[in-house]
């Protein structure tokens, strides 16, 4: 890879540069005296846990949110950028991590929509074909949305940008819906478009992403520039030390030598599915075994929401033997029963399902451990306070008390707390929704360990993930939902990248791919 | 528009708590306007309004008596409105409770004994509770949302209490007025003080509301009440039975709204009438919210809306103005509530044309 060419040379003016950018909001202060500098043709890296401000610094400079103070200059020039058109005259471009595109529209025209202008759908159409060809994006202008995956989505986003031929484009955190296939075919345009002087602006926390692709990182933390380093000459660990400001170690999966009992088998789950554009599970057939952590991996939209909802109880299966628990038969039961008989589920969000915004930790504490907190219908209180007092401080949960609101904890201090709990109730079995999903670095460690301490104790974890990275890490054995269904476990020795990545496009699949990933 | 409402981040709790006092308030300063244009001495007409009715024991006692159905019903509709329940046909299940229980009175005339009384609150509770039941049904059957249920149930409520003292139920010696016989002394509540109206029902609201704060706060049922309400995603994650607390708050606050009504007509009234209730099922929504849906404050503010219900009937008689008048207050009442928990809740921020004009679709704002 001719990755590390060096493109920052003194003499040159940056295409962007800011100084001294500034943003408060409220509570706190987003951004602070940020400086940064921009190259042609450079890809930059924006590296930072979630809250350092990388978010509200792309804003600033795609003109959606106004800087208290400092200085923007465009190719030497100071200018105001004042709203995304302004952006975009400039040559800015951007794409974001939820599009905006409409599902009933072809591609051609929610790209005609975007551009602002007075295009005709029919007329860009040769236009659309002649970039995504180009570089090397496989889009089909005349296709609705709605039947898109969400890589194609992705690719439609882009497309929109390069028509206006940007000089910088600005992605935020472009990867998170991808397969790893999808992502190196990413990578291989941003490459193209850098060489052909387009600067990028990469947001991201995946840092071998950063090391493959990246010329310079700035990484940002607590909204300030903490340093800058080349990513292809500093070690991921070293990157995440900066990001995080602290000595990281990483958790130790030992495999277990022996299988133990199975505590959750699932055998032949078919569910049709509950929602419009919701997807239906295939004949689903696992088993999970005590000590173990079994990762199903897949992108979203395959089926994950709707297996989880089956495995958890929250959706019934037809009938009782399909899903046992321990040996017994559970497939009929509701969610509490299930609870009752050693299921625990940590649920993909946290606010309003996995915890109630508008009450206190305590009362989060007993949103699913009323079963040892409550005696004949009565709640003890005081068990309620020691117990939430207590995941607090094992899982270091940053809040005000026990008496704090959910909604005043951030997301990954949240996401520490239902953790907690759950794997306070001691389950035999652990179903785990996206754990580190949008966690910084030092709380996704805290929380893979504790999975991992879990199916050490003898419990079997079950962990559906979009983090492939993570799933290499903590899981024994890996599986991959798509359209769907499941494939077989592979032990995570015999796994790779490759083969996982496969699974995930659908590879070795009957169905049309297409069609199911349109439901996402 | 160059306004927009923003999200506070953090409201202020003692607000929260002043809001029903600003909004009485502002009510009262509304009403005195509303005096002074139709040409009434508004610091006249208020004192008549909110101090004459209480410058007597009898006055008191009255205020007691209007504030026990007012609480019965608000104390029912805050437990599901809790759960997101919105039952708002707490009139019709207050007349299904009166007629029910008020059915068991007159069928034992003057035979009854010291059980009587007793048998016929449990009937009202029981006809208030059947006729919530019917929203609860379609509600979990078929999804009908329980706000135009439970409403236009109210209506065949009167329209089937009407026809009970129009036809059958009709006192034969009663010179064809539509009403029914007196109820017997077995089947009449008692004054607790001579000379006053005041009955058991009185503290016997007030038990209920004690027991509904605790039920509340101290029980997993009335816990799983309050997360279904806030986060219906979340008791449905908890395991919780969603139609489980459809029925059973549905059911609760019918009961409750049932036993006000024979209350009433077992009570002040003593007989059933074609119209038993000066709209208490709706006003209790009121008083609900303005009570905060909490117990405690439920009881302060049926006061307040007693009150009002009185000086009303006072401004009548002193000024010969409309009981349309109270009424109009009433509604402020709610307005100004809702008005300051919104700026509570959110604050209202200029922002200049460009933000609040139409941002193209690529664009996340």
């Amino acid at each position: 890879m001719s990755r590390s060419r060096l493109r920052r040379r003194d003499e040159d003016v940056p295409r962007l540069s800011l100084a001294g950018i500034t943003k408060s909001y409220a509570t706190m202060r987003a951004n602070d005296g940020i400086d940064l500098a921009v190259m042609a043709g450079e890809i930059h890296a924006l590296l930072g846990e979630n809250g350092a401000g990388k978010s509200t610094l792309v804003k600033i400079v795609y003109g959606v949110v106004a800087p208290d103070s400092g200085t923007i200059a465009w190719e030497g020039r100071a200018v105001t950028i004042a709203d995304p058109n302004a952006a975009r005259r400039l040559g800015i471009g951007m794409v974001f991590q939820h599009f905006s595109l409409f599902e009933s529209l072809t591609v051609a025209e929610n790209i005609a929509l975007g551009l602002g202008d007075r295009h005709a759908p029919a007329a860009l159409a040769p236009r659309i074909r002649a970039v995504a060809e180009r570089y090397g994006l496989a889009v089909d202008p005349t296709r609705h949305v709605h039947h898109l995956s969400v890589g194609e989505r992705q690719r439609v986003e882009i497309v929109r940008c390069l028509l206006q031929e940007p000089k910088l484009l600005i992605l935020d955190e472009p990867t998170s819906v991808l397969t790893p296939q999808e992502a190196d075919g990413l990578f291989a345009m941003l490459r193209r478009l850098a060489d052909e002087g387009c600067s990028v602006l990469y947001i991201s926390h995946k840092l071998e992403e950063i090391a493959a692709l990246c010329h310079h990182a700035t990484v940002l933390r607590a909204g300030r520039v903490i340093g800058e380093c080349d990513p292809t000459q500093t070690s991921p660990r070293k990157m995440a030390e900066m990001m995080v400001g602290a000595a990281i170690t990483e958790p130790r999966r030992v495999h277990p030598a022996r299988r133990g009992a199975t505590l959750l088998a699932v055998d032949g789950l078919s569910l049709p599915p509950d929602a419009p554009f919701g997807t239906a599970l295939r004949d689903i057939r696992l088993e999970l075994a005590a000590g173990e952590i079994l990762g199903i991996a897949g992108v979203a939209g395959n089926g994950q929401k709707e297996l989880l909802a089956a495995l958890s109880g929250e959706r019934r299966a037809p009938s009782p033997e399909t899903i046992r628990l321990a040996g017994r038969p559970v497939g009929t039961l509701g969610a509490a029963a299930r609870r009752r008989r050693g299921l625990a589920f940590i649920p993909e969000e946290r606010l309003g399902r996995g915890a109630v915004a508008e009450m206190s930790l305590a009362e989060n504490g007993l949103l699913t451990a009323y079963g040892r907190l409550a005696r004949a219908g009565l709640i003890a209180w005081g068990r309620v306070d020691r117990f939430a007092a207590g995941i607090i401080a094992r899982y270091r949960v940053v809040a005000s008390g026990i008496e704090a609101e959910g909604r005043s904890l951030s997301g990954g201090n949240m996401q520490k707390f239902i953790v907690g709990r759950e794997i306070g109730l001691a389950p035999s079995v652990l179903l785990a929704a996206h754990p580190t999903w949008g966690v910084d670095i030092g709380a996704a460690i805290a929380i893979r360990q504790a999975l991992i301490d879990l199916a050490d104790s003898g419990a079997g974890v079950l962990v559906v993930s979009e983090d492939l990275a993570e799933l290499f890490e903590i899981a024994d054995r890996i599986a991959v939902l798509y359209a769907g269904h499941l494939s077989a476990p592979l032990p995570i020795g015999e796994a790779s990248t490759e083969t996982v990545g496969e699974l995930m496009g659908g590879l070795g699949q009957v169905l049309p791919a297409m069609e199911a990933l349109g439901a996402a | 528009m160059p306004l927009r409402l923003e999200l506070r981040p953090r409201p202020a709790r003692a607000m929260l708590y002043l809001s029903p006092l600003l909004a009485a308030t502002a009510s009262a300063l509304a009403g005195a306007m509303l005096f002074a244009v139709l040409g009434h001495n508004p610091l006249q007409a208020l004192r008549i309004l909110f101090l004459s009715p209480l410058d007597s024991t009898y006055g008191l006692a009255e205020l007691a008596l209007k504030a026990t159905p007012l609480l019965l019903c608000a104390i029912g509709i805050a437990i599901a409105v809790r759960a997101n329940v919105w039952n708002i046909g707490a009139e019709g299940q207050l007349t299904m409770g009166a007629v029910a229980g008020g059915g068991i009175g007159l069928a034992f005339g003057e035979g009854g004994g010291a059980w009587v009384m007793p048998l016929m609150l449990v009937a009202g509770m029981a006809g208030g509770a059947a006729w919530a039941a019917v929203p609860a049904l379609l509600k979990t059957r078929f999804n009908a949302h329980e706000i135009l249920t439970t409403l236009m149930l109210t209506y065949v409520a009167a329209q089937f209490l009407g026809w009970l003292v129009h036809g059958p139920w009709q006192d034969p010696e009663g010179f064809n007025f539509p009403q029914t016989r007196q109820f017997a002394a077995a089947a009449t509540l008692k004054p607790l003080i001579e000379g006053t109206r005041v009955t058991l029902a009185t503290p016997l609201a007030l038990v209920i509301a004690v027991l509904a704060a605790l039920f509340l706060r101290r029980t997993l049922a009335g816990y799983r009440i309050r997360v279904t309400g806030l986060a219906p995603d979340a008791a449905a994650y908890a395991g919780f039975d969603a139609a489980g607390t459809v029925w059973f708050t549905l059911l609760v606050s019918g009961a409750l709204a049932g036993l006000a009504g024979i209350c009433e007509v077992a009570g002040p009234i003593g007989q059933l009438l074609p119209v038993i209730s000066p709209g208490y099922g709706f006003a209790g929504i009121i008083v609900a919210f303005l009570g905060r849906l909490n117990p405690f404050g439920i009881v302060a503010a049926s006061l307040l809306m007693a009150l009002l219900y009185l000086g009303g009937e006072s401004l009548e008689m002193t000024l010969q103005l409309p009981l349309a008048v109270p009424g109009v207050i009433q509604g402020m009442l709610l307005f100004f509530l809702l008005a300051a928990d919104v700026l509570i809740l959110y604050r209202l921020r200029y922002v200049p044309s460009r933000s609040a004009s139409s941002v193209p679709a690529a664009d996340h704002v």
